[in-house]
Order: structure tokens, then sequence, then C-alpha cells
């Protein structure tokens, strides 16, 4: 409709296009604005303006990245309404990664375990408990900032490793050095404030 | 032969693109003789699932209180 019979794009976007990135984008908006409408606001603002402005969108490949790239100034425009700009240190803070720590400590100097991964028993039953997710979050918490950003926008939001490190500036070398190790320290942290908890101390903590 | 340390990263690698063939075996005969780097790897997968659970649940948290 936007462009005549006469002067198709070459890359013509169709709603159908970009609705498939909808959930993407909304979990995005999520983690940053931390309140459903707000984010459902901003997703339909960006599908929105993606529509309106498709001429100058360039090619096929690049499309979320592109959405991404509208969806963080309608994030920003909803910071500036609220007065909330501080949030955007939360996400965007650069740590002096203390990342090669962990390891250290997990594995021996020849790269073995120190002490091994324990097997979880029945580790979904978990879902269930209110303070597993309490416990899981904090851990994802501790993660360090960027470590932090990187999983949650691989995990959580559901973005390609391609696409983490365009958002981020990783190299992809350094992304897959950077989700081992939240990885490692997620299991660790998992292991040592839940799954290796005696079974009957959890159910007295939940009685 | 490969460490824990390096096994665990190919394992890592492994859940967000594929591995090739040489990866793959060398992961295969690791676990083997390791339930530590075996755990790891079903571990991985079972943090992924808590993450997607995880964001459902914020859904329901942030939306707003009447």
């Amino acid at each position: 409709m936007l462009l005549s019979d006469g002067t198709k794009a070459l890359y013509q976007l169709t709603e159908a296009m970009l609705a498939e990135h909808r959930l993407v984008l909304f979990r995005y908006a999520l983690l940053q604005l931390k309140d459903n409408e707000l984010a459902e606001d901003a997703v339909q603002e960006t599908l929105l303006a993606a529509w309106q402005s498709s001429s100058e969108f360039q090619g096929k490949a690049g499309i979320r990245t592109w959405l991404i790239g509208i969806l963080k100034h309608k994030i920003a425009d909803s910071w500036r309404r609220l007065a909330r700009e501080v949030i955007t240190s939360d996400f965007d803070q650069i740590d002096n990664d203390d990342g090669e720590a962990i390891e250290d400590e997990l594995f021996m100097s020849n790269g073995h375990w120190n002490n091994g991964p324990n097997t979880w028993n029945d580790p979904e039953a978990s879902f269930n408990q209110m303070e597993f997710w309490a416990i899981y979050e904090t851990c994802q918490n501790n993660l360090p900032p960027k470590m932090a950003k990187v999983f949650m926008l691989r995990e959580l939001v559901g973005l390609e490793a391609g696409e983490v490190c365009l958002e981020t500036g990783l190299s992809d070398a350094n992304y897959w050095v950077t989700m081992h190790r939240a990885r490692l320290r997620l299991r660790e942290c998992l292991e040592i404030h839940w799954f290796n908890v005696p079974k009957t101390k959890k159910e007295k903590r939940h009685a | 032969m490969r460490s824990c340390r390096d096994i665990t990263a190919l394992v890592s690698k492994g859940l967000d693109k594929k591995l090739s063939l040489r990866e793959r075996l060398a992961i295969r005969w690791h676990f083997i003789i390791c339930s530590g780097c075996r755990n790891f790897q079903v571990q991985s997968r079972f943090i992924r699932k808590t993450a997607h659970r995880y964001t459902d649940q914020l859904q329901n948290r942030y939306s707003k209180k009447p």
C-alpha cells in the first residue's frame, strides 16, 4: 500500500515479517522497562515506525537488528517520559570483568575439575517452588554486569549469538568465552545454594 | 586429551551453534570417563530452560498492579 506497484522496493516488508519479531522485541523491552504495558507500547511504536519507514530498510538479513535499533529509541523515549534515566545504567554499564577468577577456582591447573558438578536429582521439580526462582534470580544478578547482559540477550530475550555480538560489541571468540563462564557460574551458584542444600532443610524452609 | 575446561567450553558452544564432527566426537569420548562434564551438559540445558521460564514469569511480575 505504501509503495505503488511500479516502484516495488527490493526487500518489501510485510506486516507478517515484522510481527515475527514481536516476541523478541517485547522481551528486550520488558527487561529494560520492567513493565508490561510500557514494553508493549514501545513494541507497538517500533513496529509502526518500522512499517512507515520500511523504504529505509536495506536488507532482509538484518531485519531484527534494524528493529532493535528502532526499539532502543522508543525505550529511551519511554524513559524520558518517566524521567527514569537512571535505569539505563543498569543494563549498559561496563564492568571490569573478573570472569577469570571463577574458572581458576572450578578447575585445577591442568584444566580438570576441582570438584566436578554433582548430579541434580529431578531438577525440574524445582520449577514449582517459589524459593527456587528467588535463588535463580539472585544467581543471575550476581553475574558481572556485562556477562549478565550477554547471557540475558541470548537466553532471556532470545537473540542469536551473532546478534548478541552486534548488540554488545563482543567478538565471536569473546562471546563463546563469556557464555561459557556465565553457564559455569550459574551452575555453580545453583548447586551451592539450591541443589546441594539437603532436602529436609528446603522443605522446612517451605513449611 | 582435552581437559574438562576445554570440553565444557565446547559443550557450551554446542548450545548455540552446531559443532564440527571432530568436536562432537571429542565430547562423546570425554563423557565416557567424566561424569562432571556430563552433568555440566545436562545442567546447562536445564539452565536454558530455567531462563525461558523465568522470562515468562517476568511478564506476570511486571504487569501493572490494580
